[in-house]
């Protein structure tokens, strides 16, 4: 087996000399009037997983068929390895994909699946065998090899799309809605298989998804997209912890948002006026602030704490009453309404059990530091 | 109980219109009476007699090769016509098209017979092909009304089949011949199957179309048979006709069969 190609502290995409495994550039897609794909440019690594994230109809699915060679672009190229794969059809591109609904020949048997593609390639067939046999251990499938598809489990098809997709080594995989059709637990199992897959095969990834938890689970990158453009791009914990905008905030996880204005900066703090929070919001300096400024403050429900007593040296505490409690087992989430009406998601960790538990219509303290807020702009 | 019990008798009453005609036939092909409408005993020498008749023979023999001869053009004609038509993609006109290859279906037998007569005595006039009318015209009429059968249920398949099994076979490095015969054609076959027995047995029943493009020395079973009958119904008839409802109803049963069956996924 192959080193992980990307090791964790590896990260070419901050190095700016590292040279990408697949470079679009400006590439658009015109069905009609309407852009699918509207004018990304995006550059992915050698051993990446990357993830494109969006809503149905951002344009995710058919900027992955453009690079499968299903779709030409309007405009605009796609590199792959340092080839412009403009001229290539569909069957001579070095990528494969897995398609959302497995898309398995329902005529031919797991292993005749699997071998399809070795035996275009000219393989001869017994090598192809052999290399099957092992891919089928690979995704645990060894014993369900004479089987034909529609006897098998949603799990089940899915590793056999997987492997069929995986027997040609392709430089490059494409993953359309891999885990889409999986119940949650198996879905939760199969996301870390798959990243074992990955790695142990060294192969670069790119997956289409609109699940933001198998996005941050998978990933060494996302690409956020919206309306066939990519709005943001980062890893995981960037995307989460410094989104650019109220979209990228809102579909991330959930997310409390105030609108407010910039007021001045204190020292080291900013002060946001913010009818809808009723107090003004303190929040850590962002560059390039003007007085008056209308922004947004975003502040993710984990990072707010609830109690009965008021907490001393918080930056930003409110008063509320809760509204509504769900208790999850491992977390609560509290709905908190605020003097100005408005209503606060709030999530605690039930770390210890003898809890007296916060319940309906008590009044409760809201509190946050100020490097909780999250500055958006846009 | 009242309405429990009114539409098995509807339905009764209804399937014995459609099929006493159809009995009645059956069972006076095993009369024993010269006289077709006189009972006189149970017999199959009818049946005997018919082998015997080189008419018939000849005529039934006639009708079989045409049957398979356009029922397999037909279909691969027909198969064609679907494919363009349901992978073109939302070209204008398109709905246009399918109306075209599907109008035959709705047209009167006597506008095809007769459009198809008079282009064949054209194109003779003109370029002296085909010569005369005989087997060879009736088979190319046949083939233009049972393409349009096939394109039809070829189509119906071809739509619900999901275009991604194909993608899948062109990704994983299949040219695109190779993906019509390794997955395209498996997954439609019992559509084409069930088109080709549908032409096949269109074909052996008609009488029309035949009538018009037909020659001297090409006489059809259903010809043979209309002929006699102008003379009087004779029992030979009736088994010969109970014969033919045999054969299409296995034809017709099976082509439904296969109609049916769906493609597991």
């Amino acid at each position: 087996m192959a080193e992980p190609s990307l090791a964790a502290d590896a990260k070419p995409w901050k190095n700016a000399t590292a040279k990408p495994f697949i470079r679009i550039k400006n590439i658009t897609k015109k069905f009609g009037e309407f852009a699918a794909v509207d004018d990304i440019s995006l550059d992915i690594y050698k051993g990446e997983l990357f993830c494109l994230l969006g809503g149905s109809g951002c344009g995710k699915s058919t900027l992955l068929r453009m690079l499968a060679g299903f779709e030409t672009p309007t405009s605009g190229s796609i590199e792959i390895d340092g080839q412009d794969v403009a001229n290539i059809a569909a069957f001579d591109r070095p990528t494969n994909m897995m398609f959302q609904a497995y898309a398995l020949f329902p005529h031919m048997s797991v292993e005749k699946n699997v071998v399809y593609g070795l035996l275009r390639e000219g393989v001869p067939k017994a090598e192809a065998m052999d290399r099957v046999s092992d891919m089928l251990r690979l995704v645990k499938l060894q014993d369900f090899a004479k089987r034909k598809p529609h006897q098998l489990s949603g799990g089940q098809q899915q590793r056999v799309a997987l492997a069929r997709s995986l027997i040609k080594q392709p430089k490059l995989l494409l993953l359309d809605e891999p885990l889409g059709a999986l119940d949650k637990k198996l879905r939760e199992e199969t996301q870390f298989e798959l990243i074992h897959i990955q790695e142990s095969l060294g192969a670069t990834f790119i997956v289409v998804t609109h699940d933001q938890e198998e996005a941050m689970t998978l990933s060494t990158r996302i690409g956020v997209m919206k309306d066939g453009k990519i709005v943001q791009v980062g890893e995981p914990p960037q995307i989460y912890e410094d989104p650019k905008s109220k979209y990228v905030a809102d579909f991330i996880g959930s997310v409390n948002m105030f609108e407010g204005t910039v007021d001045v900066a204190v020292s080291d703090t900013l002060r946001i006026k913010s009818p809808e929070a009723g107090i003004d919001l303190l929040v850590a300096p962002i560059a390039g602030l003007k007085a008056n400024q209308a922004v947004s403050i975003a502040i993710r429900p984990e990072r707010i704490a609830v109690t009965r007593h008021k907490p001393e040296g918080a930056a930003n505490i409110v008063e509320g009453e809760v509204e509504e409690v769900a208790y999850l087992g491992n977390l609560s989430i509290y709905r908190v309404k605020l003097a100005s009406g408005k209503t606060l998601k709030v999530t605690k960790s039930n770390l210890l059990h003898d809890d007296v538990p916060i319940k309906w219509d008590e009044k409760v303290f809201l509190s946050w530091s100020n490097a909780a807020g999250i500055v958006l702009t846009a | 109980m009242k309405r429990g019990l009114f539409l098995p008798i509807v339905s009764f009453i209804g399937f014995l219109f459609l099929y006493i005609p159809i009995a009645s036939l059956v069972i006076f092909s095993f009369n024993k009476s010269k006289l077709v409408t006189v009972w006189g005993g149970w017999s199959t020498k009818w049946y005997g007699e018919l082998l015997n008749d080189p008419q018939i023979l000849g005529a039934a023999w006639i009708s079989l090769k045409i049957a398979f001869i356009s029922a397999s053009l037909a279909t691969i004609l027909g198969t064609i016509a679907a494919m363009v038509l349901t992978r073109f993609g939302q070209v204008r006109g398109r709905g246009l098209l399918t109306g075209m290859v599907t109008a035959p279906l709705v047209m009167p037998e006597v506008i095809t017979g007769l459009s198809l007569l008079l282009l064949f005595v054209a194109m003779e006039a003109t370029f002296g092909w085909p010569a005369g009318r005989g087997m060879l015209t009736i088979i190319i009429a046949h083939t233009t009304f049972c393409m349009a059968y096939v394109s039809v249920v070829v189509q119906s398949r071809l739509v619900d089949m999901d275009d991604s099994i194909e993608e899948a076979a062109s990704d994983l490095g299949a040219k695109p011949m190779r993906v019509f015969f390794d997955i395209t054609l498996p997954m439609i076959a019992p559509a084409l199957i069930s088109g080709w027995l549908l032409s096949f047995t269109l074909s052996l029943d008609d009488l029309v179309i035949a009538s018009f493009v037909s020659g001297p020395g090409a006489s059809t079973l259903p010809m043979v048979i209309f002929s006699k009958v102008r003379l009087g119904v004779t029992p030979e008839i009736n088994a010969l006709a109970t014969l033919i409802v045999v054969v299409v109803a296995i034809g017709i049963s099976i082509s439904w069969y296969f109609m049916r069956k769906k493609v597991k996924t």
